[in-house]
């Protein structure tokens, strides 16, 4: 059992404020995800989480506990770093058990946490040896491995896989989400990596300069960003921007006339809109189709052949847009396209940033983590 | 072996070894020419007191060095004196480097004031110890000493030993600090903050993480400081001029009174090579120890 709240967490280093007001509810078994730019504040909250750094003002709680005065040791927390900050001089073994040793836990106990911590990361044979004579996957899992021998009540993971190839990455990306299945274990993952917090997440919690920006799943932040940042933000290929007018705004969603003059209804709120305001229809490659008698047209500036599906880099009037394009089309560099999209896919944001509320809410937002895989044997249902 | 391999490659045959040739030649002569003459001068009568009496002497300079007490006392003397500068500027250099490494005001002035030691030549630093430190009239240990109503030491003369440790001690702890905070440096703060988050205190974080990280720099400072402390001598022969009796006489100091004072070349050169055989047993004893350091 652990949940954890921030409470208005501000940060201040001299006089620049790094963490402007936090608030965030962590739920028990929870495995939420800070993603954001460099430089936006996630190494910091975490390590006020942790207790390496101490806020400014706010509260954290853990289980309804304040925990602001207390070491980072008696939180009763793990932290895996991004360097994975392994003892040079220790074995592998010694590394796993240094906490319990501090704790003067005697030997036999010690080893047969580490050993058990082992057989769940696949380390025992490499438990005498020094993190020198390992390699960066590897490290990676002694690191993990030392923090799950303390058996916290909340792991923190700060860029843990920023380090290592494209191929293990994805690996331990699989590795992490099973761990936490079977450690039914409450985790908070930072990473600037949209994609390791799409795969991840329960909760995404997006961070800009130290704000929050949005909090949710990743459905609910993919289908329905809050505002331009985090529409740009998650999603790879960014989204599309396009300068729009607009038109009329119905109980049916908001008239807006696109770029070459062909109209389009965005299934939005408009209440409040007028004329006078300028809008932006946001839309992801993925959503752009191309169509002979398309609302919009450009001509192609740079093809990115994947196989599976083309890249299309198309220079309209207004800007470049990227269309994500079936893996056998024919054109080339030079052509003219024309192309649309549905409007239910469209996004319409003020100019302030904020997106007019979605008239539908898509079906698949209150999805979690846990019903995209089969479930691991021995736990629950 | 292929041909074409040979031609990028910089080390065997003739071409190379012509191109070394030179310089090993000079370090070779540099070295061997001194060593030579110093060997051979211990093996000759040659008092510059008595001119008619030369020749081959055979080992008979060893003899009187061996059976002279002078010798083992001066040797004692010299593993004191090294032994206890190390203890002083290692666990010194130790604690303040990590001091330093703390950020407190005006820390950059305080670093470049504890170095300063170092950068005073060993005659005037010895010199200003003598007369400015523990000079029982005039010094300003008698003065602090007066402070508290007790009788000033007679630093030379009670504690002749201490005296010369305190001074070359002083000396070398500055560049004991300087490696050691360089090593500080280099420290991986995840690691200390890892420690932290596993329950470390500040006592366990030092023995734990930083005394380890720091024993590659120790080795090397115990390496380069034992061989200047070995031939300590201007400290010696400014303050006591190893008196009194033969207190504070090292082997360099020995060798000096031997040859400049006694005028007896031959001993002093069979002095000499004693000195060199001592100081290569712990050349080869040490540089095993640090190498085994430096692999793991
Ligand atoms: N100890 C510090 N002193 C001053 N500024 C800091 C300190 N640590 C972080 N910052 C600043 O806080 C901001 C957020 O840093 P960080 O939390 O590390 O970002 P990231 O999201 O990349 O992990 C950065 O602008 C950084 O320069
Ligand atoms: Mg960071």
């Amino acid at each position: 059992m652990a949940t954890l709240q921030l409470k208005n967490i501000v940060k201040q280093f001299g006089d620049i404020q790094v963490i402007k007001g936090v608030d965030l509810d962590v739920n028990d078994k929870e495995f939420v995800v800070f993603v954001g730019p460099s430089g936006c504040g996630k190494s910091t909250l975490l390590r006020i989480i942790a207790g390496l750094e101490n806020a400014t003002s706010g509260d954290i709680t853990i289980d309804g506990r304040r925990i602001n005065d207390i070491g980072p040791a008696e939180r009763g927390l793990a932290m895996v770093f991004q360097s994975y900050a392994l003892y040079p001089h220790m074995t592998v073994e010694d590394n796993m058990g240094f906490s319990l040793r501090l704790a003067r836990v005697p030997k036999a106990e010690r080893r047969d946490k580490v050993m058990a911590a082992a057989r769940v990361l696949q380390l025992e044979e490499l438990l005498e040896r020094k993190p020198k004579a390992l390699s960066g996957g590897q490290r990676q899992r002694v690191a993990i491995g030392r923090a799950i021998v303390r058996n916290p009540s909340v792991f923190l993971f700060d860029e843990p896989l920023s380090n290592l190839d494209a191929a293990l990455r994805v690996q331990m990306r699989i590795e992490l989400a099973r761990l936490h299945d079977e450690l039914n274990a409450t985790m908070i993952y930072v990473t600037h990596d949209q994609i390791e917090a799409m795969t991840m997440a329960d909760k995404i919690v997006v961070l800009q300069k130290g704000e929050v920006e949005q909090v949710g799943s990743p459905m609910e932040l993919y289908h329905h960003p809050r505002n331009r940042f985090v529409a740009g933000f998650i999603g790879s290929p960014t989204m599309n921007f396009l300068p729009v007018e607009f038109q009329d705004s119905t109980h049916e969603g908001v008239q807006v006339t696109l770029p070459g003059g062909k109209t389009c209804r965005v299934p939005v709120d408009g209440t409040g809109v007028s004329v006078a305001t300028s809008l932006e229809l946001g839309i992801r490659p993925e959503h752009l189709n191309l169509q002979e008698d398309g609302p919009l047209s450009g001509r192609i500036q740079v093809i990115e052949r994947l196989g599976g599906a083309t890249s299309l880099y198309v220079q309209m009037d207004t800007g470049m847009v990227t269309v994500i394009a079936d893996g056998d089309v024919a054109h080339k560099v030079g052509d003219v396209v024309r192309f649309g999209f549905e409007p239910v896919r469209g996004h319409l944001f003020r100019d302030d940033g904020l997106a007019l509320t979605s008239l539908h809410q898509h079906p698949l937002t209150g999805i979690d983590r846990q019903s995209n895989r089969a479930p691991v044997e021995g736990s629950h249902s | 072996m292929n041909k074409p391999r040979t031609a990028g490659r910089t080390v065997g045959g003739l071409r190379p070894l012509a191109l070394q040739g030179p310089a090993v030649t000079l370090l070779f002569l540099w070295m061997i020419v001194p060593l030579a003459m110093t060997i051979w001068f211990s093996l000759q009568r040659y008092n510059l007191l008595m001119p008619g009496m030369t020749g081959f002497a055979g080992l008979e300079n060893y003899q009187y060095l061996f059976t002279d007490p002078a010798l083992w006392t001066a040797m004692l003397n010299t593993l004191l004196l090294v032994g206890w500068v190390l203890v002083i500027t290692v666990v010194g250099g130790t604690l303040l480097a990590v001091l330093f490494q703390q950020e407190f005001f005006g820390r950059g002035i305080a670093r470049v004031l504890v170095i300063s030691p170092f950068f005073v030549m060993p005659t005037v630093s010895a010199l200003v110890w003598k007369n400015l430190m523990m000079h029982p009239a005039n010094g300003v240990l008698a003065w602090v000493a007066s402070l508290f109503g007790a009788e000033p030491v007679d630093w030379f003369s009670s504690l002749p030993m201490t005296s010369i440790v305190i001074i070359v001690a002083w000396q070398w702890l500055p560049f004991a600090l300087l490696i050691l905070l360089t090593a500080m440096q280099s420290l991986d703060e995840d690691q200390v903050e890892a420690a932290r988050m596993d329950g470390a205190g500040p006592l366990s974080v030092f023995f734990f993480i930083t005394l380890p990280h720091l024993k590659r720099a120790i080795s090397v400072v115990i390496m380069i400081e034992m061989i200047f402390l070995l031939t300590v001598f201007a400290e010696i022969f400014v303050t006591t001029s190893g008196g009194p009796g033969l207190a504070t006489t090292n082997l360099a100091y020995l060798i000096y009174i031997r040859a400049l004072l006694d005028f007896d070349v031959g001993m002093a050169s069979a002095g000499g090579v004693v000195a060199i055989v001592l100081a290569n047993i712990v050349a080869i004893f040490l540089v095993r120890m640090v190498a085994k350091n430096l692999e793991d």
